[in-house]
């Protein structure tokens, strides 16, 4: 159901009681439902979004065009599992364009990151080229603007 | 004589706004949760604003017709053909103002002569009963009840009906009860129109927050087309009520006449909102429904946490208001409102500021997020749990 997901997607710490309130549909009916999404993975995870450089841990993160030969009968799904297989893999895609993988990587510094590149990712056989951007600054993380100062700047009471 | 003397006695004679009086109050107290924001939370959407920004980039700052952009004119027709079934044409049968505020004044300084009387079912707007003595007309309350979900009826109607009455005001879904009429209910309305041959204005600012069935356009019912003044805007359905934009749809004739009014006092709506409003109807249906199902969902944990506290409340199906009774705690809506504040630092607005028939209830509006209605539902219950 498209209203519930959209609902958990936004908010997780939402009960199944509240849920049940704002959709108008029993509990058991909702609880069942999401253990089924949960079962078939359409809800896949449930995350918490942190803004690391506000809690003072030192990140970088970089994004890598990569540029491979697909493979016989598998096309670029194995080399893209023999990519996002490794944890500092933070997301991968596959795209149309000038490049084929959109990799994100996750390090503790920028000699950390450039070193994956260059000795883990950059050697895999099918890797035809990469090129590393760094990522300077985070504005918006899925769909989450990071420093958005919700202020309520309505009157107190309108009529 | 003093200077507040010489001010006119018909303004002098308009009982001062309730709401104001307790925004003063609350104005002074810090750390409130308030329910008494009668304006969505939300922002307007982006691309909106992006739209005006744009114009002003591109140096869209004169003037624009009297009667608005005719851009604008056509989407609202089309708008309005598409949502509720009734043609205007753009050229004649549509003014475009500022607010439905402006609307509403104007179309009451547009027919009303000195004495002559306007049916207005209370609780109502602020506005309403203003505006008519504004215009030199006298506002004649209709009550609606609790019992009848605040519906208005031709009985009711019938028995305040006199050879004076000039209009019906009408405004559903309604603010401050939250309460929508069916097409059947608005027929037998209708009829009691045709029958007394009265002009209705129909305030319908809230017609997309309608959460169960479809919103009745009045305009739409048989033979009401021409005799009816449509008022809708952009303040709710949209997120933009600073913005200062609605508009009026009816017969060339009064359309005319409001616009000569408009022209001579305001001019012109602000052409920064009538570019922003083209954009919010060719491209905001969708945020806009957004809107709508997530105010429907607060609706329902306010009907729901209501019932937990013990008050008696109909369930509303429009705008985003619950309109509780507060009579078992033997308090009157102002002092339930100030002891409420003061307590538990919640603020809603005394039922009474909305007309007589207000008094013995208080307007919530959810208007605002899930974790500030569970928070003052939480504070209301413990304070009406000291009470009851």
């Amino acid at each position: 159901m498209r209203e519930l997901l959209e609902l958990l997607e936004r908010d997780h710490t939402l009960t199944v009681d509240q849920l049940s309130v704002m959709l108008g549909r029993p509990q058991a009916e909702l609880a069942a439902m999401i253990r089924q999404y949960e079962d078939d993975k359409v809800i896949v995870k449930y995350q918490t979004i942190v803004n690391w450089e506000k809690a003072g841990v030192d990140r970088v993160t970089a994004i890598i065009d990569v540029k491979i030969t697909p493979q016989r009968e598998v096309g670029f799904d194995s080399i893209a599992e023999r990519i996002y297989r490794f944890p500092e893999v933070r997301s991968l895609y596959l795209m149309s364009g000038a490049y084929d993988l959109m990799v994100m990587i996750e390090g503790k510094t920028l000699k950390e990151v450039a070193q994956f590149v260059s000795t883990k990712l950059s050697t895999i056989e099918g890797v035809i080229s990469t090129t590393t951007h760094f990522m300077l600054k985070q504005y918006k993380e899925a769909g989450v603007i990071l420093e958005d100062v919700e202020e309520d700047r309505r009157l107190v009471v309108s009529p | 004589m003093s200077w507040a003397d010489r001010v006119s006695p018909v303004v002098r004679a308009i009982p001062p706004s309730g709401i104001r009086r307790f925004f003063d109050i609350v104005a002074e107290t810090k750390g409130v949760v308030s329910l008494g924001v009668g304006e969505p939370d939300f922002v307007t959407p982006w691309h909106i604003r992006e739209s005006c920004v744009y114009g002003l980039q591109k140096g869209y700052t004169a003037y624009t017709s009297n009667y608005g952009l005719l851009e604008l004119r056509e989407e609202i027709a089309k708008n309005v053909a598409t949502a509720y079934g009734v043609n205007y044409d753009p050229r004649q049968e549509a003014l475009v103002t500022v607010g439905v505020s402006e609307a509403l004044d104007l179309a009451m300084r547009a027919i009303l002569s000195p004495g002559d009387e306007v049916l207005v079912p209370e609780p109502c707007y602020v506005s309403y009963k203003a505006c008519v003595s504004l215009a030199g007309g006298v506002p004649v309350p209709v009550v609606t009840r609790m019992e009848n979900e605040f519906r208005v009826t031709a009985a009711q109607l019938e028995e305040l009906v006199t050879p004076r009455t000039k209009a019906l005001l009408i405004g559903y879904p309604n603010n401050p009860t939250g309460a929508i009429m069916t097409r059947s209910e608005l027929e037998a309305v209708a009829a009691f129109a045709e029958k007394h041959d009265l002009i209705v204005i129909s305030d319908e600012i809230y017609a997309s927050l309608t959460y169960e069935g479809v919103h009745t356009c009045f305009a739409a019912l048989p033979g009401m087309r021409d005799r009816t003044i449509l008022l809708n805007g952009f303040s709710k359905a949209y997120a933009m009520t600073g913005w200062r934009i609605g508009y009026a749809l009816s017969n060339p004739d009064f359309i005319a006449a409001m616009t000569k009014i408009h022209q001579f006092t305001m001019l012109c709506a602000p052409i920064t909102a009538q570019i922003a409003a083209v954009e919010a109807l060719r491209h905001g249906q969708c945020n806009m429904q957004k809107m709508v199902e997530e105010y429907n969902r607060r609706r329902r944990l306010m009907v729901e946490g209501f019932r937990k506290i013990g008050l008696k409340c109909f369930e509303p199906k429009g705008a985003f208001y619950i309109f509780p009774s507060i009579k078992e705690t033997g308090l009157n809506s102002l002092a339930f409102a100030e002891e409420l504040l003061k307590a538990e630092k919640v603020a809603l607005v005394p039922g009474d500021a909305f007309g007589q028939s207000g008094e013995g209830f208080v307007r919530c509006s959810y208007a605002s997020s899930t974790a500030n209605l569970s928070e003052a539902l939480t504070r209301i219950g413990r304070f009406v749990g000291t009470r009851i």
